[in-house]
């Protein structure tokens, strides 16, 4: 194998595995740092930079940084880094004077955004510092798009979406809320340099065409219509029977929404099996936890609907069947139908998107789906004025990914209003690497490994969580949890850095690492040098670090897997080939927000 | 300073034929200076008693003084323990021996140890051909008092502080040979490679098992000039044999190329397979190893591998013909058996 150029950004960036997953890349070990520390209020704008809802994404994120954390290969669970990210927002300070201070310059450009949603609000937030004329359009009566009327209060209280709202809409945005863009055409029109549209995907999924779906309807709700029914106080009871059709996380809020308002005998119903299902498994506990059933392999055949009145739902028996190439057929069993009776039924089997407000003769292109034809890296549409993000790009998908597309298209706008090359003139990502060494045997981070397994977030006792929806079912680490929960983190971002004109090849480092690492060995191709390291090496999504051929001709490789980053290499190394340096990337954004809010910190971050 | 090593291990870690991972056979963190030779011998023995599949408890480590009697306990933290007075060593594991000879003996000494004070200690028990495997850390210095020439430093070479050593130097496994060890090799701590078959053949050979294995002082020792230098040792290591050592029951499948190859069956049955990379050298022939051993050290070349194997020979137990059974087995009639008996044993001797 070829030596590893370390020089290239992306190397270490793939070693810190939750920081690469994360959509936005928020750097997670440097906060989590900061929280141990105590020090909330950089934890706080260290996220805030990166993914501009610290507080509603550490109580409702995805989280696709804790499946990737290497913690969950080395013991049986991932640091709980997003709980983490809501304690910096709970203990944090006022963190109003660390952000960018308007009234901004104006730069004499203006732009509109449709929807006010995750992606619209990051794009805001990105450009308004540099002092564009922001329009916010949304046809709700308040900002936040998706995450006010989708997610129930009980999971992200409206204080907190609140807040972290108004961080955006209080630089000076121009809001036209209670406003339904009906037209590009006539938004074209307008003297917008630039639109962004960040309208999600607002159509719930129906099943129109199951028997007894019009006779029944009004007892049959669409699940995302439903919950922002609910989230805008239109919608206040439901009956005490109740099946919610669907087995991702909107069911789940559907579920739990329906026992806070009278729901009694509330049943998920799943037409694939448990293992399939999309909910994060985090959110199905929960709802298992308030007594809600949840039956899988049933998809509805009819809705019995009686003298106009619904009286419940028709379900078949299913198995799921797989071809040699894992693709699943459901079949059906031959058992009976089930019927299982309700007062009312939610559907909440999916989104779509839909764009019945931007005419096709634009310049817009549309391709497959009716989704707009887009540049993957700059979010512009075939129209170059015109720039998409979030659900409404590249289909659902989650707050974060939102947040990333928002980053990414405010650059394109900023890049495309200048004049600039929209991939040319793209900045690159900025990063830092700090040495670690104190002295001898000391370090500038805290490099020992505890063995605490994770820690569970307290929560409000059921009796009381289901009698209002607006209580908050989670109560959050407190300090002392979070710290606990801090000290899990292996530091990933500490990275083994190898000088190999130092090494002597004393093998002090081989005999010392804990999870049997590093490797002295003759060089040859991947496949091969995987057979012949000191310890399995079958994670080929982990890189092995090779170094320059050494004096005795062979070479070091370090498999990157389970390295735990405790710096017992380094400490064990009599010529400091090895050392431990801080790693810190970041993308750029279109704002420099965190250096403005460390020049505002009294101590440097 | 990190005292503690994470408990952590790699998740696939193998498993030994007793079902204990690596770490079952680990000790504390070592407190030697980084990129001590001593840590890379103290990881071979755990390795190497890993892959024997020892269970833990049947091993005394029997250490004197110095940085290399320290290290016991930085390996095999589940083993029984005892820590000398400085070079006298030998005699407490012939006591422990002869008192229990059911248990596996790891002497680990070092130049200072064995080839200065304990001189005197060391060779009777050679000659006695103990049931040991006694391991030298030499890296030709006092590297507890700071970097003296020790008695193995060799003549000429040049210690941290630019002084040459004008003094001959003791061959340990020269002396081993001569006085009739019947398992001697050398190696070198910077070599695993080598030094893990060698540990494991020691442990199972019945006798004296000798091993010289050349660990660099990485503090005051490893200086340009100095004979026992990581780049020195390495520039001047020569082979007798490639040695693979194939434990009992195992299929011998392991093709072994050009050159003559033998094959020795210890005690225990377990094999050693040499693959000669020296003419006029036979593993069983004393006379040939020690020519061999002052050729290579004339040539200014340090020879490494199985010097010399025995495999036959008689341990103390045998020339003394003593109990099969440890005396903590014994019952008390047998230990004390009475007036009578001693009337009988003091009759003969009239």
């Amino acid at each position: 194998m070829k030596p590893t150029d370390i020089r290239d950004p992306e190397y270490f960036h793939k070693v810190v595995d939750c920081q690469y997953a994360c959509p936005a890349h928020t750097p997670v070990p440097e906060y989590i740092r900061l929280i141990a520390a105590g020090r909330y209020t950089e934890a706080y704008m260290l996220n805030w930079e990166s993914n501009v809802f610290p507080g509603v994404l550490g109580r409702t994120c995805d989280r696709p940084c804790e499946p990737a954390c290497r913690r969950g290969r080395v013991e049986e669970k991932p640091v709980a880094i997003c709980r983490l990210k809501r304690v910096a927002a709970d203990y944090k300070d006022d963190v109003r004077a660390l952000m960018p201070q308007g009234p901004f310059p104006p730069n004499g450009k203006k732009i509109a955004l449709v929807g006010a949603g995750p992606a619209s609000l990051t794009v805001a937030r990105d450009l308004a510092p540099l002092g564009y004329e922001i329009h916010l359009y949304d046809d709700q009566k308040k900002g936040g798009g998706m995450m006010r009327s989708q997610i129930p209060a009980f999971r992200l209280p409206e204080s907190v979406l609140d807040e972290e709202v108004d961080y955006i809409l209080n630089m000076g945005i121009h809001t036209h809320f209670n406003c339904y863009v009906s037209s590009m055409r006539e938004l074209l029109a307008k003297d917008y340099d630039a639109i962004f549209v960040g309208t999600g995907a607002p159509r719930g999924s129906d099943l129109s065409k199951l028997p007894g779906r019009q006779e029944g309807a009004a007892n049959i709700h669409i699940g995302i219509e439903w919950l922002a029914s609910v989230a805008f106080g239109h919608t206040d009871r439901i009956g005490k029977r109740v099946i919610v059709l669907g087995g991702g996380n909107t069911a789940m809020d559907c579920c739990r929404t329906a026992r806070r308002l009278g729901g009694e005998q509330v049943t998920v119903v799943v037409r694939s099996p448990f293992k399939d299902m999309k909910a994060s498994p985090w959110e199905i506990e929960d709802a298992l936890r308030e007594g809600v059933t949840i039956l899988n392999c049933m998809p509805p055949k009819a809705f019995i609907v009686e003298n106009g009145r619904l009286k419940g739902v028709l379900f078949e028996h299913v198995e799921a069947v797989y071809d040699e190439n894992g693709k699943r057929t459901l079949v059906p069993t031959g058992q009976p139908d089930t019927f299982l009776e309700a007062d009312d039924v939610l559907i909440a089997i999916g989104q779509e998107n839909a764009f019945p407000w931007i005419e096709r003769d634009l310049g817009i292109e549309f391709g497959k789906w009716d989704m707009p034809v887009l540049d993957p890296i700059t979010f512009q549409s075939t129209h170059p004025k015109v720039f998409f993000g979030g659900d409404a790009a590249f289909g659902p998908k989650n707050i974060i990914t939102a947040v990333a597309h928002g980053h990414q298209a405010a650059i394109s706008i900023h890049l495309f209003c200048m004049g600039l090359d929209l991939h040319r003139d793209r900045p690159a990502p900025t990063v830092n690497i700090f040495q670690q060494k104190m002295g001898v045997h000391e370090w500038l981070y805290d490099n020992f490994v505890v063995n605490d397994r994770r820690y569970a977030v307290p929560h409000v006792p059921e009796e009381i969580a289901l009698k209002n929806r607006r209580i908050e079912v989670e109560l959050g680490f407190d300090p002392h949890l979070a710290y606990k929960e801090a000290e899990r983190c292996l530091n990933c971002d500490v990275q083994t850095v190898f000088t190999s004109s130092l090494c002597i090849e004393c093998d002090a480092c081989v005999d010392i690492c804990p999870t049997s690492c590093i490797t002295f060995t003759y060089n040859g191709e991947e496949d091969d040098l995987r057979l012949r390291l000191n310890a399995p090496a079958n994670n080929r999504s982990q890189d092995l670090y090779v170094s320059d051929t050494l004096p005795t001709g062979r070479v070091m490789i370090k498999d990157e897997n389970v390295c735990l980053h405790c710096g017992l290499c380094a400490e064990r190394c009599p010529t400091s080939a090895w050392d431990m340096q801080k790693y810190l990337y970041q993308v750029t954004k279109a704002c420099k927000i965190w250096e403005i809010a460390r020049a505002s910190v009294a101590e440097p971050v | 300073m990190t005292y503690l090593r994470p408990e952590i291990r790699h998740p696939e870690s193998k498993r030994n034929a007793l079902g204990y991972t690596r770490q079952y056979y680990e000790g504390a963190l070592s407190t030697l200076c980084a990129g001590c030779g001593h840590d890379s011998v103290s990881g071979a023995i755990v390795q190497a008693c890993f892959e024997l599949a020892i269970e833990p408890h049947r091993v005394a480590k029997l250490s004197g003084i110095g940085c290399s009697s320290k290290t016991p306990t930085y390996f095999l933290g589940n083993s029984h323990g005892f820590n000398a007075v400085h070079g006298r060593m030998p005699s407490v594991a012939t006591g422990a021996n002869l008192a229990n000879r059911d248990l596996i003996y790891l002497g680990i000494s070092g130049d200072g140890d064995t080839a200065s004070i304990g001189m005197g200690q060391f060779v009777h028990a050679v000659r006695r051909n103990l049931n040991i495997t006694y391991i030298v850390m030499n890296n030709g210095c006092y590297g507890l008092t700071k970097g003296q020439d020790s008695a193995t430093a060799d003549e000429g070479s040049k210690n941290k502080s630019g002084h040459v050593n004008p003094f001959h130097s003791i061959d340990l496994c020269g002396l081993a040979i001569e006085l009739g060890a019947t398992f001697v090799a050398r190696s070198f701590s910077g070599d695993k490679a080598q030094l893990v078959p060698l540990i494991k053949a020691a442990l199972s050979h019945q006798g004296f098992a000798f091993l010289d294995v050349l660990s660099p002082c990485v503090t005051f020792n490893n200086n340009p000039g100095s004979t026992k230098s990581y780049d020195y040792v390495r520039e001047h290591m020569e082979v007798t044999a490639a040695l693979d050592y194939v434990p009992e029951k195992a299929a011998i499948s392991a093709d072994y190329g050009e050159g003559e190859v033998c094959a020795v069956t210890l005690h225990d049955g377990s094999q050693v397979i040499l693959r000669k990379l020296a003419n006029d050298w036979y593993p069983s022939d004393r006379i040939a190893a020690m020519k061999y051993l002052h050729e290579t050290r004339q040539r200014g070349e340090i020879l490494t591998g199985i010097l010399y194997l025995e495999a036959t020979g008689r341990d103390l137990h045998a020339m003394l013909n003593t109990h099969r059974r440890p005396l903590n087995a014994l019952s008390e009639e047998d230990l004390c058996p009475g007036s009578a008996a001693l009337e009988r044993i003091n009759a003969e001797s009239r």
